[in-house]
């Protein structure tokens, strides 16, 4: 359905150009739910716009391939790429109050959706604006038609941005953190309507989020973004049970209700900015199992299991040899692992 | 203040409508015997150098005014607007090439740059409205281009691209909407910047030719007579400066309006 290989986007900041985005490659399947994780600033949002074209100046698309339904999005002439925009790929935005514009009714701005691409006429949009708006199930739809963004709740206005992607039939759905915007039971409704309109409409998703609450309970597969890097990637199950990258170890731990005894534990330090990514693994300044080869030369990526895949030295057989041989104070990266877990800190 | 200059424009707006049809004398007609002639119960303004009524060409000059104002500013404004949006929303040597235009133009002071192009285009009414409109949309494209970069990034803005829509659709329907308080109080005060201009170039001899009247014309006509008939100058020169004031404080009021904070 989708395939992104090598996908790479730069700004071009005062400092000179910077990668937000860095040889980012993964696949989305027919009909499956792929999870894009990483904290804020990691470069997901970025990755959603580069795969719409929708990156604007300082930013641009420095090189890669986008490959939707075989064929190229990145040579797609300008008209072209519009008519897959909203038809073929929908995007849903982040915050529900600044994804619909004030002045207009929010049954204006769907039909807006289906004028656009020709799917409607002026008088045949309004009955199908009620039909959607009943499809994410909100009540009393003919009325709420006429509403303005301002008049209802965030759950609400979520549920009319899930309208307006799905009013084309795309095949696939971008949401970028779809639920964050929400409070926790909100949160549920909508990955559940997510979920459900997923079902009716045979849609493949990338779902976007720094939740991996989240992604356990909607996605098929799992990408882990870390600086513009995917760093790990891999079948949900795996990638829960069987973390191969500190900083998904870290991510899981950070999770409430993590398997560590409750304990709640937020990787230290921060996201690097844009510009000033470290060197060689650019997680390095803040990994507990880091060593000689991790601030020199960026890890590429390595098989770890079945269809599961990482970018650390640890991993790296020889490299781990090396390390053992040299008699560094580490032991084996799993017991290091192990011991900064339980140790005090 | 909004409210003041509410009542200004919109009293002297009626005057200039129906003034010139209610009042008994022709603005042109001279009645060289009571030339300088004062204030009076029948020529409640007097009298000028000519013999003609204050009154009745106050009431005439009016409307030239509005007519300069309202062309130059709906003209520039249109102007400005789509200038500004597309140099700010697509950027690039479009830009470049707006961008520079503007800075140019700002570079000049605004009358300076009109008196100059009325004198090498001969005085007349229409090079009048055409130089205040090359001077006028600058001031438009330069604010209208600032709100459309902020505007570009609006989370609705680029979600109605992500939804395929067109740049023109975008631009029109979410970009440019968002620009018009920022229009419509430039408007106010580039009325009242069209008037004065208008007047200085009449007074200077430059705009409206005679026997039209128009206030700059009166002011001249004036000139000669401040000490001996004060009035010819007064009521044309309290006719600028009122109408004037109203449209900065309807200018003023508006914009405390949209942005209360900037106060
Ligand atoms: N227009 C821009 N100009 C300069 N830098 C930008 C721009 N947009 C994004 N960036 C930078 O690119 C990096 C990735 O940003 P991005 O928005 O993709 O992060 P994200 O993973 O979506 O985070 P969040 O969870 O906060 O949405 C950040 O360092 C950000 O500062
Ligand atoms: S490569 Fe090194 S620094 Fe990077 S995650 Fe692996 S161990 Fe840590
Ligand atoms: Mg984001």
């Amino acid at each position: 359905m989708l395939e992104v290989s090598g996908l790479t986007t730069v700004f071009d900041l005062a400092s000179g150009p910077a990668a937000a985005v860095d040889d980012v490659s993964f696949e989305v399947r027919a009909g499956e739910t792929l999870g894009l994780v990483g904290e804020s600033g990691s470069g997901k949002s970025v990755t959603a716009l580069s795969i719409m074209r929708l990156v604007q100046p300082p930013g641009r698309i420095a090189g890669g391939r986008v490959r939707f339904k075989g064929r190229e999005l990145l040579t797609l002439s300008e008209r072209d790429i519009r008519a897959i925009r909203g038809a073929e790929i929908a995007l849903i935005f982040q915050e529900p109050m600044t994804a619909l514009n004030p002045v207009f009714t929010i049954g204006d701005q769907i039909a807006e959706a289906l004028l656009v691409h020709g799917k409607a006429t002026r008088r045949e949009a309004a009955s199908k604006v009620v039909e959607l708006l009943e499809a994410v199930r909100i009540p009393d739809a003919a009325a709420r038609a006429r509403d303005y963004p301002h008049q209802l709740s965030g759950g609400m206005r979520q549920r009319v941005l899930i309208a307006m992607a799905i009013a084309c039939k795309p095949s696939l759905v971008i949401a970028d953190e779809p639920t964050t915007a929400l409070d926790v039971t909100i949160q549920a409704e909508m990955l559940d309507l997510l979920r459900e309109m997923k079902a009716a409409f045979n849609l493949s998703l990338l779902l976007i989020t720094h939740d991996l609450g989240v992604i356990a309970e909607t996605a098929d597969r799992v990408a882990v973004m870390y600086a513009g890097r995917i760093v790990e990637h891999g079948p949900v199950r795996a990638i829960f049970r069987d973390p191969q990258h500190p900083y998904t170890r870290g991510l899981l731990r950070s999770m409430p209700g993590a398997a560590d005894r409750g304990r709640l534990r937020a990787i230290d330090g921060t996201v690097p900015v844009l510009g000033a990514f470290p060197p060689g693994c650019a997680f390095h300044p803040r990994c507990p199992d880091r060593f000689e080869p991790c601030s020199t030369t960026p890890p590429s990526e390595l098989r770890v299991g079945d269809a599961h895949a990482a970018r650390c030295y640890l991993n790296d057989p020889s490299q781990v040899a090396s390390r053992a041989s040299r008699g560094s104070d580490h032991a084996s990266p799993t017991t290091g692992r192990q011991s900064r877990t339980d140790g005090a800190r | 203040m909004l409210w003041v200059g509410a009542s200004i424009v919109t009293v002297a707006a009626l005057a200039a409508l129906v003034g010139p049809l209610v009042t008994p004398f022709d603005p042109a007609n001279q009645q060289l015997a009571l030339r300088l002639d004062g204030p009076s119960w029948t020529h409640l303004f007097g009298l000028d150098e000519l013999g003609r009524d204050i009154l009745a060409r106050v009431l005439a000059g009016a409307r030239i005014s509005f007519l300069v104002g309202i062309t130059v500013v709906s003209v520039s404004a249109v102007a400005g607007t789509l200038l500004g949006a597309v140099a700010g929303y697509f950027g690039g040597v479009l830009d470049d090439v707006i961008s520079r235009a503007v800075d140019v133009l700002l570079a000049f002071p605004g009358l300076l740059l009109a008196i100059a192009l009325v004198a090498v285009l001969g005085p007349s009414l229409g090079n009048v409205l055409f130089a205040l409109t090359i001077i006028g949309w600058v001031g438009y494209a330069r604010l209208v281009r600032g709100q459309v970069l902020r505007a570009r990034e609006f989370e609705y803005v680029q979600a109605a691209r992500a939804l395929g829509a067109g740049a023109l659709r975008v631009l029109w329907r979410h970009v440019i909407p968002t620009a018009v308080p920022t229009v419509v109080v430039q408007a106010a005060l580039g009325m009242a910047g069209a008037i004065i201009s208008e007047a200085a170039l009449s007074f200077l001899g430059l705009g409206v030719q005679p026997p039209t009247p128009s206030w700059g014309t009166m002011l001249n006509g004036g000139r000669a007579h401040l000490l001996d008939a004060p009035h010819l100058t007064l009521f044309p020169g309290l006719a600028i400066a009122l109408l004037v004031l109203g449209f900065n404080f309807v200018g003023d009021g508006l914009r405390d309006l949209a942005d209360p904070k900037r106060g």
